[in-house]
C-alpha cells in the first residue's frame, strides 16, 4: 500500500479530485494549507507598509492506494494540477505499513 | 426617514394649499416657527449621523485591525456612543452650546434644564431644542470615537473610557463652543460647516499625541500587521459615506437648497478623493488597493466637511482631488518619515484632510451660498487668514490638553496593556471574548 502525499494549487483541487476518481480511486483527505517552495511568497502593501507573506495557501491531498495503483494516480494528479508555472506544488509516495476500516474490522487492501 | 421627510413635505403642501393649518390644531400645538420640514430633515440626518459611528466607523475601524483586536476596536466606538451621550446629555451641550462666552458656555441647560417642547436654540430656530442638542451629540460621539484608531490595537479599555469622557470635556466642548457655540473662533469669522476644526482636525491632531504618548505597536515595522478583513471596512466606508450626506447636509440645520449644496458637494468629494488615491496608489506601487480607495473616499469626505454649505458642487471635485493625493502622500510618506504609529492613519486622513479642507474653505466659500463670507476665489483674501487662525489654535490647543490629559490618565489607569495582552490581543485581554 501507498500514501500519495500531493501539494497543488488550490483551485486545482476539483480537477485532481475528478481526475482520481475517474482512475477508480474513491477517497481522500484534504486540508487546506499553508508553506512555500521555490515561488517563495509575495509582497502585501497596505497604506505604504509592506508585508512580506512567506506562506503561500496551497491544498495538501492524501490518498492511500494499493502499490499498483500508485503510478497511475501518480500521473492523474500531475496531469490534473499542472500549469506549468511556478507553484504547481509536489507529490510525496510513502509506504503504508497498515491499514484498518474502523467499521468493519477490514484490514489493508480490504480497508482502502 | 423617507416616510418622515415626506410627512413634513405633505404637511407643508397642506399648510400652502391652505387646506389645512396643524399650527391652528390644538393637538398639532407647536411653536411659532418650528419648520415640520426642516424638523423632519434633521432627525433623519442625526440618525445618519449616528450611524456613521456604530456601525459606520467599528466596521472601517475593525476591517483594518488584526484578528485578535477586533472586538476591543468596535468597542471603542461603542463606548465613545454611549458614554458620550449621556455626558452630553449631562453637561456637554450646556456648555458647548448655551451662552456666548469666548471660551465656554454656560450649565443653565445642565441635564437639558430649560429644554422644553417648545424651546429652540438661537442657530437652529426652527426646529425644536431637543433636536438640535441629539444631532450636535452624534458629532460629539463621533470625534472621540474617531481617535481610537490611532491607539488601536494597544490602548488599555479601561484608560480608553476615562480618555473618552474627559476628552469630550475638556477638548471637544470647549473646542465646539469657540466655533459653533458662540465663542471667540466662531466671533473672529471661522468657516467650519460642518466640523473641519472641530471634528476632524480636532481628532488628527488628538490621534497623533495620542499614537505618540502610547507609543508604537508591539512589532511595528517588523511584524505582519495586515488588515484582518477589509471587506468591513468597505462596508463601513459606505455607511460613513451616506451618513455624511447627515453629517454634513444636516449641518445647513434646515432643509433647503444649502442642505443639497451641502450633500452634492459632499459626495463629488468622496468620489474624486478616491479617485485621486486610487491613481495615486496605481501609478506609485503598482496597483490600485482596496484600502487605498476606501482611504481616499474618507479623506475626500473629511476635508470637503469645513467647506460643504459654502461651495459649489465643482469645488467639491477640486476639494477631494487634493484631498486624496495629500492624504496619500500623509499616509505613506509622512508617516513613515517621522517614524509615528498612528494605527488606521487618524491624523494622516481626518488630520490632514481638516487642515486641509478649513483652509480651503477660505479659499473657495462663495458669497451666494454661504450668505456672505466669500473666500480668496471671490476677492476675499482675509478670510484664508481666519482660517489659519482656526486651524492654529486648533491644532495648540487639542495638542497641549491631549497630551496632558493622557499624561495623567496614565498616573492612575495605565494608558496600554501589557507586552503579553497586547500580543494575545485585546478581544481577549480586554473583554474575554475572541472571533474564532
Amino acid at each position: 500500500m501507498k500514501l500519495v502525499i500531493a501539494i497543488i494549487k488550490p483551485f486545482k483541487l476539483e480537477e485532481v479530485r475528478d481526475a482520481l476518481t475517474a482512475i477508480g480511486v474513491h477517497g481522500m483527505t484534504v486540508a487546506e494549507v499553508k508553506g512555500y517552495g521555490r515561488q517563495k511568497g509575495h509582497t502585501e502593501i497596505y497604506r505604504g507598509a509592506e508585508y512580506a507573506v512567506n506562506f503561500l495557501p496551497k491544498v495538501r491531498i492524501e490518498v492511500a492506494i494499493s502499490d499498483d495503483q500508485a503510478d497511475r494516480v501518480i500521473e492523474a494528479i500531475i496531469a490534473a494540477a499542472k500549469t506549468g508555472q511556478i507553484g504547481d506544488g509536489k507529490i510525496f509516495v510513502t509506504d503504508i505499513s497498515h491499514a484498518v476500516r474502523i467499521r468493519t474490522g477490514e484490514k489493508n487492501n480490504d480497508a482502502l | 426617514m423617507t416616510t418622515r421627510a415626506s410627512w413634513g413635505g405633505l404637511a407643508i403642501s397642506f399648510a400652502i394649499a391652505g387646506l389645512a393649518s396643524f399650527a391652528a390644531s390644538p393637538a398639532f400645538a407647536q411653536a411659532a416657527g418650528i419648520n415640520q420640514a426642516d424638523t423632519a430633515w434633521i432627525i433623519s440626518a442625526t440618525g445618519l449621523v449616528l450611524m456613521m459611528t456604530v456601525p459606520g466607523l467599528a466596521l472601517f475601524y475593525a476591517g483594518m485591525v488584526r484578528k485578535k483586536n477586533v472586538l476591543a476596536t468596535m468597542a471603542q466606538s461603542l463606548v465613545a456612543a454611549m458614554l458620550c451621550s449621556v455626558l452630553w446629555l449631562a453637561v456637554g451641550y450646556s456648555l458647548a452650546f448655551n451662552g456666548d462666552g469666548a471660551f465656554i458656555g454656560t450649565l443653565d441647560r445642565v441635564f437639558l434644564l430649560g429644554v422644553g417642547m417648545d424651546t429652540v436654540h438661537p442657530a437652529a430656530s426652527t426646529i425644536p431644542e431637543a433636536l438640535f442638542m441629539i444631532f450636535q451629540m452624534t458629532f460629539a460621539v463621533i470625534t472621540v470615537a474617531l481617535v481610537s484608531g490611532s491607539v488601536a490595537d494597544r490602548m488599555c479599555f479601561a484608560a480608553f473610557v476615562w480618555f473618552a469622557a474627559l476628552w469630550l470635556l475638556l477638548v471637544y466642548v470647549p473646542l465646539a463652543h469657540w466655533v459653533w457655540g458662540g465663542g471667540f473662533l466662531g466671533a473672529a469669522g471661522l468657516l467650519d460647516f460642518a466640523g473641519g476644526t472641530v471634528v476632524h482636525l480636532n481628532a488628527g491632531v488628538a490621534g497623533l499625541v495620542a499614537a505618540y504618548v502610547v507609543g508604537a505597536r508591539k512589532g511595528y515595522g517588523t511584524d505582519n500587521m495586515a488588515p484582518y478583513n477589509l471587506a468591513l471596512g468597505v462596508i463601513g466606508t459606505g455607511l460613513l459615506w451616506v451618513g455624511w450626506f447627515g453629517f454634513n447636509g444636516g449641518s445647513a440645520l434646515a432643509a433647503n437648497s444649502r442642505a443639497v449644496y451641502a450633500i452634492v458637494a459632499t459626495h463629488l468629494a468622496a468620489c474624486s478623493g478616491a479617485l485621486a488615491w486610487m491613481f495615486c496608489e496605481w501609478w506609485t506601487r503598482g496597483k490600485p488597493s482596496v484600502l487605498g480607495m476606501i482611504s481616499g473616499v474618507i479623506a475626500g469626505l473629511g476635508t470637503i466637511t469645513p467647506a460643504s454649505g459654502f461651495v459649489l458642487p465643482w469645488h467639491g471635485v477640486v476639494i477631494g482631488l487634493i484631498a486624496g493625493a495629500s492624504c496619500f502622500w500623509a499616509c505613506t510618506k509622512l508617516k513613515l518619515a517621522l517614524g509615528y504609529d498612528d494605527s488606521l492613519d487618524v491624523f494622516g486622513v481626518h488630520g490632514v484632510g481638516g487642515f486641509l479642507g478649513t483652509l480651503l474653505t477660505g479659499v473657495f466659500a462663495v458669497g451666494a451660498i454661504s450668505g456672505g463670507p466669500t473666500g480668496l476665489l471671490e476677492g476675499n483674501s482675509g478670510q484664508l487668514l481666519i482660517q489659519a487662525y482656526g486651524v492654529a489654535v486648533t491644532i495648540v490647543y487639542v495638542g497641549v490638553a491631549t497630551w496632558v490629559l493622557l499624561k495623567v490618565i496614565d498616573l492612575f489607569s495605565p494608558l496600554r496593556v501589557s507586552p503579553q495582552q497586547e500580543i494575545e490581543g485585546l478581544d481577549i485581554s480586554q473583554h474575554g471574548e475572541s472571533l474564532q
